[in-house]
């Protein structure tokens, strides 16, 4: 991307968190403990984990909301692009690092889809053209230019979702952090959704950090996974290599045809892969019916 | 039994968004509402008890007319929990939350207590009884909410959408217990996108897009049928599109879930 300030600095971890432990104010036990979580630029991550596994936190911890805005006790360091989140404010924050949530009625207020692409970079106090420019750019990526004029409540799930993702894009960041993004959506907006994330992410080469309980989708587009459970990191690396039993006695969702595997393997059918998608598995049943 | 006969119903701000709906759901029956966002899945549950009533057409509630009844006297029969949790949520504990409408419908005391912790244990909420409902996590929020209809004990229960922020854990509880709310003889409404969920609860499926219901079957015939999941803007499970591009092989097509694909897979490829 052009006219990066830091661009120098981008052999670095975008992501650099290290022992994390913290625990919210007035309550016993700490919701993260130790946790060590790394993403180089450009990477695709998938964070999963049981309810309450910590996963919400750990966003949290990356724009800042931790220690800003919820108070408790942090030991550990957390870095974004190089930056001290405890010591950088949340508008510094906002220009490396873009969030998606789950519900994106929560994040579009204007009365115009240009309006909320535009309002990230108009704060961040840029000439006209510029700003012009990023909005076309971003509406133009995520497939929405011909819904600029419209209201964000004439809009269906699939496309305000493709909205917030805009907004989020015109600051530019090198990094997006999406909470369950494709929640709210019927499953084909939903992988619409993650092609476009995906897209993104290949073309662009924005780092994504998306956090999600259904891999079902995901999986074939994840460079890595990461499974939290407790408040630890317990798995860490491909999909295929955290797809086995652990992840499955922690209960995550792995895909439906990594668990058929898993089962047809407790079975005492003999199968070489752990396949991430269909088509992986189709390949390989159709390769041991038709032997 | 729910009776919807030639529903329409039109916002007033004068967006069409059911046509002609025609749907019967019978005592102790447990179906799915499927379709794309803004197929109308929302407004057309939210006529059940009677939050909503049609433009024209009528809808029947064991026999009672919606236009001529009141909400607060259907929802005693129909309870609906929101899609959101937030728009149903209000008091400062979720014990105050889940014993409201009880001590509304005039219960005793010790029946509140009692009804009340079985449904919050039920949900896997009790450590949670003296906490405040917004300072749960969201799939916790929405459980709160399905405590807060349930423990009313309805007779007909719609769910809006409750795998929604679920963990895997939560939505094979989720299943197992509308699984026995549907044996004890309730009749089970769900709306849903969830195809994943649907495919291992296997109900009669419903099929709404654009405000017309263009598909109404058992799971399997639905979820197999790659048109019709397409024209409402939902996918086949992972299983389906497994086994059907297998069929070639001489296996069944029609198989959506996970326990009847590896039976089959197990006994064809042991033999192989």
């Amino acid at each position: 991307m052009e006219g990066r300030a830091n661009r120098g600095a981008s052999s670095l971890p975008i992501i650099e968190m290290r022992n994390l432990t913290f625990t919210y104010a007035g309550v016993g036990k700490p919701s993260i403990q130790g946790a060590d979580i790394v993403v180089e630029p450009g990477e695709f991550v998938v964070l999963t984990g049981p309810s309450g596994c910590g996963k919400t936190t750990v966003c949290r911890c990356l724009n800042g909301l931790i220690p800003n805005f919820y108070s408790g006790e942090i030991t550990g360091t957390v870095k974004v692009a190089n930056l001290d989140v405890t010591r950088t404010s949340t508008m510094e924050l906002a220009r490396h690092v873009g969030f998606v949530f789950q519900n994106p009625e929560n994040q579009l207020f204007s009365l115009s889809v240009e309006r909320d692409v535009a309002f990230g970079p108009e704060n961040l106090g840029l000439p006209r053209d510029e700003i012009r420019r990023r909005v076309d750019w971003a509406l133009e990526a995520t497939g929405i230019s011909h819904l600029r004029d419209m209201a964000p409540y004439e809009l269906s799930g699939g496309q305000q979702q493709r909205a917030a993702i805009a907004a989020v894009l015109a600051m530019k960041p090198r990094l997006i952090v999406l909470d369950e993004p494709t929640s709210f959506l019927d499953p084909r907006s939903a992988q619409e959704i993650l092609d476009v994330i995906s897209q993104l992410n290949k073309e662009l080469k924005i780092t994504v950090f998306l956090v999600e309980h259904r891999l079902d989708a995901v999986s074939r587009h994840a460079d890595r996974v990461i499974v939290m459970d407790k408040g630890r990191v317990v798995l860490d690396g491909r999909p295929f290599n955290v797809y086995g039993e652990e992840a499955w006695l922690i209960g995550i969702g792995v895909p439906k045809v990594t668990m058929l595997f898993h089962l047809l393997r407790k079975d005492g059918v003999s199968l070489e892969s752990v396949p991430i998608t269909v088509e992986d598995a189709t390949e390989e049943l159709r390769r041991k019916l038709t032997s | 039994m729910i009776e919807v006969e030639n529903l329409c119903f039109t916002y007033p701000n004068g967006k069409d968004v059911l046509h002609d709906v025609y749907l019967k759901v019978q005592d102790s029956e447990f179906i799915a509402v499927m379709g794309e966002n803004g197929a109308g899945k929302t407004t057309l549950i939210r006529h059940f008890n009677g939050l909503l009533k049609p433009t024209t057409g009528r809808v029947l509630v064991d026999g009672i007319d919606t236009k001529k009844s009141s909400v607060a006297s259907l929802a005693r029969i129909v309870g609906l929990v929101f899609q959101n949790p937030d728009h149903q949520l209000f008091c400062e504990t979720v014990k105050d939350e889940v014993a409201f409408s009880l001590k509304n419908f005039g219960y005793p005391e010790e029946i509140v207590e009692r009804r009340v912790r079985g449904i919050l244990e039920t949900l896997d909420l009790t450590s949670y009884i003296d906490s405040s409902p917004f300072m749960l996590s969201g799939g916790e929020r929405k459980r709160v909410a399905l405590a807060s209809v349930l423990v009313w004990n309805p007779k007909h229960v719609v769910l809006d959408e409750p795998t929604i922020g679920q963990d895997y854990q939560q939505k094979d509880r989720l299943r197992n217990f509308i699984l026995q709310l549907n044996t004890q003889g309730k009749t089970v409404i769900v709306v849903t996108h969830d195809v994943e969920f649907i495919a291992e609860c296997k109900p009669r499926v419903v099929v709404l897009s654009r405000g017309r219901i263009v598909g109404d079957g058992p799971a399997v015939d639905i979820l197999t049928d790659e048109s019709l999941v397409n024209k409402a803007s939902l996918v086949r499970p992972q299983i389906a599109k497994l086994m059907s591009s297998l069929s070639d092989t001489g296996l069944p097509a029609n198989v959506i879930d996970l326990f009847t694909a590896r039976t089959v897979l197990a006994t064809e490829l042991k033999r192989a």
